[in-house]
């Protein structure tokens, strides 16, 4: 199981905690991860990444094992530790404002 | 016994507040949507515990809420916005060209009819429609590929339809305004689209009499005169008295004739409502004074409502859709501010009483009139 940390105004939205679990087959990436998420909590959609383009929205950061992995390829492995479920996939609203 | 009930979007959620007949005595539900910002919500005049919202979020999107209990829980419905086509351009603000990219919902208009029919302006200005209550979207892209779409440029809040305005009398005529294009006119349902600007005069473009590109902040209609627009523009408040065929200005004695809102009494057409703000370069009322005009010739002369709207180091602006009317009588006219306030008058203006003082800023308030 794929653990995912979800920020407070999705976790409202979705009507789900802090962190929510995810079955995602392999091989584990952003975008498997993601299309898990939507897939699972359809009133997600759009609201980490665009709709028609998948591409992360600007404010939004993806974050594992103390790495920013916002700006790795969508396609690429996450780290084994989030694949075995040891570490979460954490999603952030990006720091703005004072 | 009949009430009322106000729908308030602020820049950190959503508020509800309810009241019987004599609009004295409030229930305060919310915020709905904590932290989000509510651009909109509006309810269905054919099923008035239909309701829907704009909530929308620099970080994570736009999503659209649907609510089938007059507000006491919310369902997310689609938020698919999907321009027609190949999109092109639209100018920026320096001039060059700027792709057309949705933004946000900036208003809903229900169908007068179907509660299942829901118009949606949204940013960067464009039309959308829904038959299933908000599942699916579909653009009415006549409006945003109009000959003239190529030279829209945004005003400061954006390029955004922020206006639409239903004709009771005839189901195929409609009306959008967009900053900073200005009014267009439908008289198929939204299919095609025509300018409908002449009489208005702005000295922010290099022909000040050309046919788009004037900065429309707000235009309101009265259901049993819809021939008869009201409009406040960037400057200037202005009436047409044929579909928008032609405007003229009737800012008369106002003291300054910039503002956003412009409302119609609902039991008096030609008693007008505006709330005159110093300028475009101070977003707030003149002189520390917070106060409505209300024009009961339907416009050029207008009477300043002060009484218990503060009159001393008040500093506030109320955006162009946070000022609605109810259907009772004598008529109520609300409105929020930027600084978090909500006035009601229950007496078509003469008075008024503050419901709330410290919400969010306001950037929409909707009132339902229950029977």
């Amino acid at each position: 199981m794929i653990q995912v940390v979800l920020p407070r105004n999705l976790q409202l939205l979705a009507g789900v905690g802090r962190v929510v679990e995810l079955e995602v087959d392999a091989p584990v990436t952003q975008r498997t991860i993601l299309d898990a998420l939507e897939a699972k909590y359809p009133a997600l959609l759009g609201t980490v990444r665009d709709r028609v383009t998948k591409q992360r929205r600007p404010m939004i950061r993806f974050f594992a094992c103390a790495e920013d992995f916002s700006n790795e390829s969508p396609d690429a492995p996450v780290p084994e530790e989030v694949t075995s479920g040891k570490e979460p996939f954490l999603i952030i609203g990006a720091i703005a404002g004072g | 016994m009949s009430g009322v009930r106000v729908l308030v979007g602020t820049r950190k959620g959503a508020f509800v507040l309810t009241s019987d007949a004599s609009r004295k005595s409030w229930k305060v539900e919310g915020p709905h949507f904590a932290g989000w910002e509510i651009y909109h919500v509006k309810g269905s005049p054919a099923d008035p515990n239909r309701l829907y919202a704009s909530q929308t979020s620099g970080w994570f999107g736009q999503v659209l809420q649907r609510s089938n209990d007059g507000g006491k829980t919310w369902e997310a419905a689609g938020n698919d916005f999907q321009y027609q086509g190949t999109t092109g351009t639209h100018q920026w603000y320096d001039g060059s060209p700027h792709p057309w990219e949705f933004k946000r919902v900036w208003h809903l208009e229900p169908s007068l009819t179907d509660p299942d029919k829901v118009y949606a302006g949204a940013e960067d200005a464009a039309l959308f429609e829904t038959n299933d209550g908000g599942q699916t979207w579909t653009e009415l892209s006549g409006l945003r590929t109009h000959d003239s779409a190529p030279t829209w440029a945004p005003g400061a809040g954006g390029l955004c339809v922020h206006t639409i305005v239903l004709d009771p009398a005839d189901a195929n005529r409609m009306y959008v305004a967009i900053s900073a294009a200005g009014v267009f006119r439908s008289d198929d349902a939204g299919k095609t689209w025509r300018p409908a600007n002449k009489g208005l005069r702005s000295n922010t473009m290099p022909d000040q009499d050309a046919e788009v590109g004037h900065c429309v902040h707000r235009i309101a209609m009265h259901p049993s005169r819809p021939n008869v627009l009201f409009m406040q523009k960037h400057w200037d408040v202005m009436r047409t008295d044929d579909c928008a065929d032609s405007w003229r200005e009737i800012s008369g004695n106002l003291p300054t004739d910039f503002g956003f809102v412009v409302d119609v009494n609902s039991n008096e057409p030609d008693t007008v409502y505006v709330i005159p703000i110093t300028s475009d370069s101070h977003h707030f009322v003149p002189d520390g004074k917070l106060r409505v005009y209300r024009s009961k010739t339907g416009g050029d002369d207008w009477e300043a409502l002060t009484k218990g709207l503060p009159q001393k180091d008040c500093y506030v602006n109320v955006l162009r859709d946070a000022m609605d009317v109810d259907a009772l009588d004598p008529c109520g006219v609300y409105f929020g501010t930027s600084g978090g306030q909500v006035y009601v008058s229950a007496d078509g203006g003469d008075t008024w009483d503050s419901v709330l003082r410290d919400l969010p800023g306001v950037l929409s308030v909707e009132v339902q009139t229950l029977k």
